[in-house]
């Protein structure tokens, strides 16, 4: 038999507590797209080089693919499927629609919510800024010139309901 | 609600948007079945090797593992595929051909227990000699990777003469005049030796599938797969099913540009789900995928010949493209670099000969705009050398001998289908080739064609319902670049309704008709050709309708802003359909059928239309690093007709970073046949931090595509386009690339050795 150490997990996901016991191994990639059924979180390099499989742990970025499930014990964990609220898309969303920022889509989640780190960190980055923290995301199909436009335009747009 | 209406030629938004941007989008690995088992694939660590022995018994121990297939479980079918060489089996059956080989499977409850399965597995390996680079597979009496007399063509190779022999899998020539004899007379003389890596496509979403095999041999299979009918038939062929008894579905695809080709991952889900008795979900890891599917290096030797006129007269190319330990589409990739090494010229004499061969490393397949990126540099840089040596600009020199409409490019198949000097000057435009180039600052062009289009065969079917609403069933697969919003395009165009009215669900070989395949830029123009057909057909319905409704003449009925019209009197879809059945159901189809014009439609026949491979760049070298900086992009759609200018400007935008890719950054190091760059760690594609400082793009509508509207497809030419035209911006500023990637290292002893000279 091979008996794996297991952990009782308390964690918030999208504002909603969630309690499990899963195997002290689970990546959190694996917990939110297996468990949970939020596959909304891709994977793709499994080794955080790639930004696919961003969420956002208390605010910051953090690649799922290399953190484990128990590592969000007692922490906020938002993935793309909390970033819609009551239906309405939120502005950063909604500006990669409106600039083309996404074709196959594969990118995009881990696209959004590191713009949303960004964004959440410096409201209006410069496209030095824009780039060098975005570097961290690849997208095969855009050539990102795309996602370029849409951050300016989501920053422009928060700064401004903000402002 | 009326200007929700996007027709063809507007700037649509992206049906699949949304979805895309919830995370709500489904790809095959986010679909899980009930009762569902991973499967993770053991791969052989030599590139080649006997496999004496395996022994699965501790694995099999293990908690969790449900089964484990091996080559002894394949005795009962036919385990080779292939589509044009019936050469692979699905797990090694005798030999591992080249490391990461599949040589076993495992099915576990989780993946993280068939992971852990796998490190159980003993196999006793007799290691054996292997030739794993082009050079030792070329070598006189070199070791033969496949005893060629052995070798079965698959169902769809489409090759005309196949007669493999020693390494060589397939070679095709092409012969026009006597080259030689204009070699020996013509004025000016270039040539040289060149080399193109081996390239990772690196769609994101790698390859997976997951299969099930129902009672009544019913197999039904969620695979990301860019051709799913071709994919039906093999597994079909190689299971003995009737192919009607092998259901795809083809959920979103996380980027394709050709890796997902062809039979990928499917036959060892399907073998798998056979054994396990239960569904079986396989999902490759990056390194898998490089392992799967990649481009082919290559070398080649090439001459042009000039008058001194700058008349280009004659041109020879060799070349070996390497396909790996498996066919896969090495084939037609050959051929298509054989017919991209003349380039868009008018020639009085060429001599191509270009040959797949095999090696004991990773096959390769489709990429983007393949043949046309391996060949395009390397006659663009020898135009380019011609016309230094002349004193001629780059531009006039194309101007002088690029093909005219209606010339032939090869015999047989189709003339010169689009304005080839209209696109370069554009390019120039952009560039803004007459102004002087500020100092160490180089401008390149480079112009190129690719065969496009494959089979001239597709259907479609759009359901029209009781409220009005279109579901367009078609086979495309929406690999991101947008074709359910294309089709979506032409059917409002048709039927004049919002595309709020309209949907194009996913694929599904037992519901949406056949399409021979997804890639070669032919979907719009094909796919979209049979769309455009079936809303026709349901537009003539309709008239049909309001003729009889409002007893008129159909000449008096037009469809606008949803409705039928007959002078002021109108009528919404949904209150036709009410009228003709008599109550609020019943439903009409409109169908469209693509198929050959003349003939049978075979590539060499073709192709459906010449894609145009165009493209700019100016850009800076830092002599201290060699590192490339990229100042501008200039990019030419020669598109016939846009039916959406921005995503067509995306498709450029995507080709055009692959191509820099392709050109600076890219290449899959192998020793001894082992992959040693095989993550995304080691292995560099382009970031964000990356891209050149502006993207101009044009598109240019001449109307003269063979799809609908006269529009014609895009989206690989400028990939092919880009490292012609880098190479030729460094040459411009006197630095001689004759191997890809350009990297800073190269770049770098370029420029010591142009230095020295
Ligand atoms: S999958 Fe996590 S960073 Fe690539
Ligand atoms: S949209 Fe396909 S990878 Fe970014």
């Amino acid at each position: 038999m091979n008996i794996q150490p297991t952990f009782k997990l308390t964690t918030t996901i999208n504002s909603i507590p969630v309690d499990a016991e899963i195997e002290t191994r689970t990546l959190l990639i694996d917990f939110l797209r297996e468990h949970l059924g939020l596959t909304g979180t891709k994977r793709s390099c499994d080794m955080q080089i790639c930004g696919s499989c961003t969420v956002l742990v208390d605010g910051k970025p953090v690649s799922s693919c290399t953190t484990l499930a128990y590592e969000v014990n007692d922490r906020e964990v938002l993935t793309i499927e909390g970033m819609a609220q009551n239906g309405e898309l939120h502005p950063i969303q909604q500006a990669f629609l409106d600039e083309y920022g996404l074709q196959c889509g594969y990118c995009t989640p881990g696209m959004v919510l590191a713009t949303a780190a960004l964004l959440n960190e410096n409201p209006r980055p410069d496209d030095t800024e824009i780039k060098s923290f975005l570097s961290g995301n690849l997208c095969r199909c855009t050539g990102y010139f795309p996602i370029l436009n849409a951050v300016r335009r989501a920053s422009e747009r928060i700064s401004k309901e903000e402002g | 609600m009326l200007n929700q209406k996007y027709g063809v030629g507007e700037k649509a938004p992206r049906v699949d948007g949304p979805s895309k941007v919830t995370g709500e989008a489904k790809f095959t690995a986010d679909i899980r079945l009930a009762n569902m088992l991973e499967a993770r694939v053991l791969r052989s660590p030599f590139p080649h090797a006997r496999i004496r022995s395996i022994d699965t018994s501790q694995a099999e121990a293990l908690d969790g593992v449900v089964a484990i297939l091996t080559g002894t479980d394949l005795g009962d079918i036919d385990p080779y595929y292939g589509h044009a060489v019936r050469d692979r089996p699905i797990v090694a059956i005798d030999a591992a051909r080249f490391a990461g080989d599949p040589v076993a499977v495992v099915a576990a409850e989780n993946a993280y227990i068939a992971a852990e399965a796998l490190e159980l597995i003993r196999i006793d390996y007799e290691e054996l000699p292997a030739v794993t680079t082009l050079e030792e597979a070329l070598a006189e009496g070199a070791l033969r990777v496949h005893d060629a007399d052995l070798l079965r063509l698959g169902l769809f190779h489409g090759l005309g003469d196949f007669r493999p022999h020693d390494n060589i899998c397939y070679e095709h020539h092409m012969t026009k005049g006597q080259a030689e004899q204009i070699f020996a007379e013509a004025d000016v003389v270039v040539e040289g030796e060149f080399r193109f890596p081996a390239v990772y496509q690196y769609a994101l979403e790698t390859h997976a599938a997951t299969a099930v095999w129902h009672s009544s041999d019913q197999l039904e299979l969620w695979a990301n797969c860019q051709h799913p009918y071709l994919v039906r038939a093999e597994l079909a062929d190689m299971f003995d099913l009737p192919k009607a008894n092998v259901r795809i579905h083809v959920p979103f695809i996380g980027g394709g540009f050709g890796s997902k080709s062809y039979t990928r991952m499917e036959p060892i889900a399907v073998a798998m789900a056979r054994k396990a008795k239960r569904p079986v979900r396989v999902v490759n890891s990056v390194t898998e995928s490089m392992w799967t599917s990649r481009r082919h290096n290559m070398i080649c030797r090439m001459r042009t010949a000039a008058r001194a006129d700058g008349t280009l007269l004659a041109r020879t190319a060799e070349m070996w493209l390497d396909t790996g330990a498996y066919a896969d589409n090495g084939p037609r990739v050959v051929a298509t670099a054989a017919d991209a090494a003349p380039g868009p010229y008018r020639w009085t004499a060429y001599q191509i000969d270009a040959y797949g061969v095999y090696t004991h490393r990773s096959p390769s397949g489709s990429y983007r705009a393949f043949g046309a990126t391996h060949l395009e540099w390397i006659g663009e840089s020898q135009v380019d050398q011609v016309a230094r040596k002349l004193g001629m600009d780059p531009l006039e020199i194309r101007v002088k001998n690029l093909l005219k409409p209606g010339e032939p490019v090869r015999t047989p198949g189709k003339p010169m289908d689009a304005d080839l000097i209209g696109d370069i000057r554009k390019i120039a435009e952009g560039l803004e080739w007459d102004k002087p180039r500020p100092p160490k600052v180089g401008r390149g062009l480079g112009i190129g064609l690719l065969a496009a289009g494959s089979r001239p065969v597709s259907t479609a079917f759009a359901r029209l319902e009781s409220e009005g609403t279109v579901t367009v069933m078609v086979s495309t697969s929406e690999l991101g670049q947008g074709a359910r919003t294309a089709m979506s395009q032409i059917v409002s165009q048709e039927l004049s309704i919002p595309l709020s009215q309209i949907r194009v669900p996913d694929g599904d070989t037992m519901v949406t008709p056949y399409d021979r395949s997804t890639g070669a830029s032919r979907s719009t123009t094909l796919a979209g050709g049979a769309v455009h057909l079936a809303a026709l057909d349901l537009k003539d319905q309709l008239i049909t309708i309001a003729t009889s409704k409002w007893q008129v003449a159909r000449s008096d009925i037009i469809l606008r802003d949803g409705r039928a019209w007959v002078g002021d009197q109108s009528a919404t879809l949904s209150e036709l359909l009410f009228y003709h059945f008599g109550f609020s159901g019943g439903e009409l189809f409109g169908r469209g059928i693509i198929r050959p014009e003349q003939g049978q439609g075979t590539y060499a026949a073709g192709p459906v239309f010449w894609e145009v491979c165009v493209g700019g760049v100016e850009l800076e070298v830092d002599e201290e690093t060699g590192r490339i900086h990229l100042r501008k992009i200039v990019s030419v759609a020669d598109v016939g007709t846009a039916v959406n200018p921005a995503m067509i400007k995306g498709q450029e935008m995507g080709g055009a970073a692959q191509g820099l890719g392709n050109a600076i950054f890219e290449e899959m190091v192998f020793s001894d046949g082992q992959l040693l760059n095989g993550t995304l760690a080691d292995y560099r594609v382009p970031r964000m931090d990356d891209i050149a400082d502006e993207f101009v793009s044009y598109i240019v509508q001449n109307e003269d595509g063979p799809g609908p509207y006269g529009l014609k497809g895009v989206g690989e030419g400028i990939l092919a386009a880009m490292p012609a035209a880098i190479v030729n911006a460094l040459a411009d500023i006197g630095i001689h690339i004759d191997e890809l990637p350009a990297t800073p290292e190269r770049v770098w002893r370029a420029i010591q050795q142009s230095k020295s000279v």
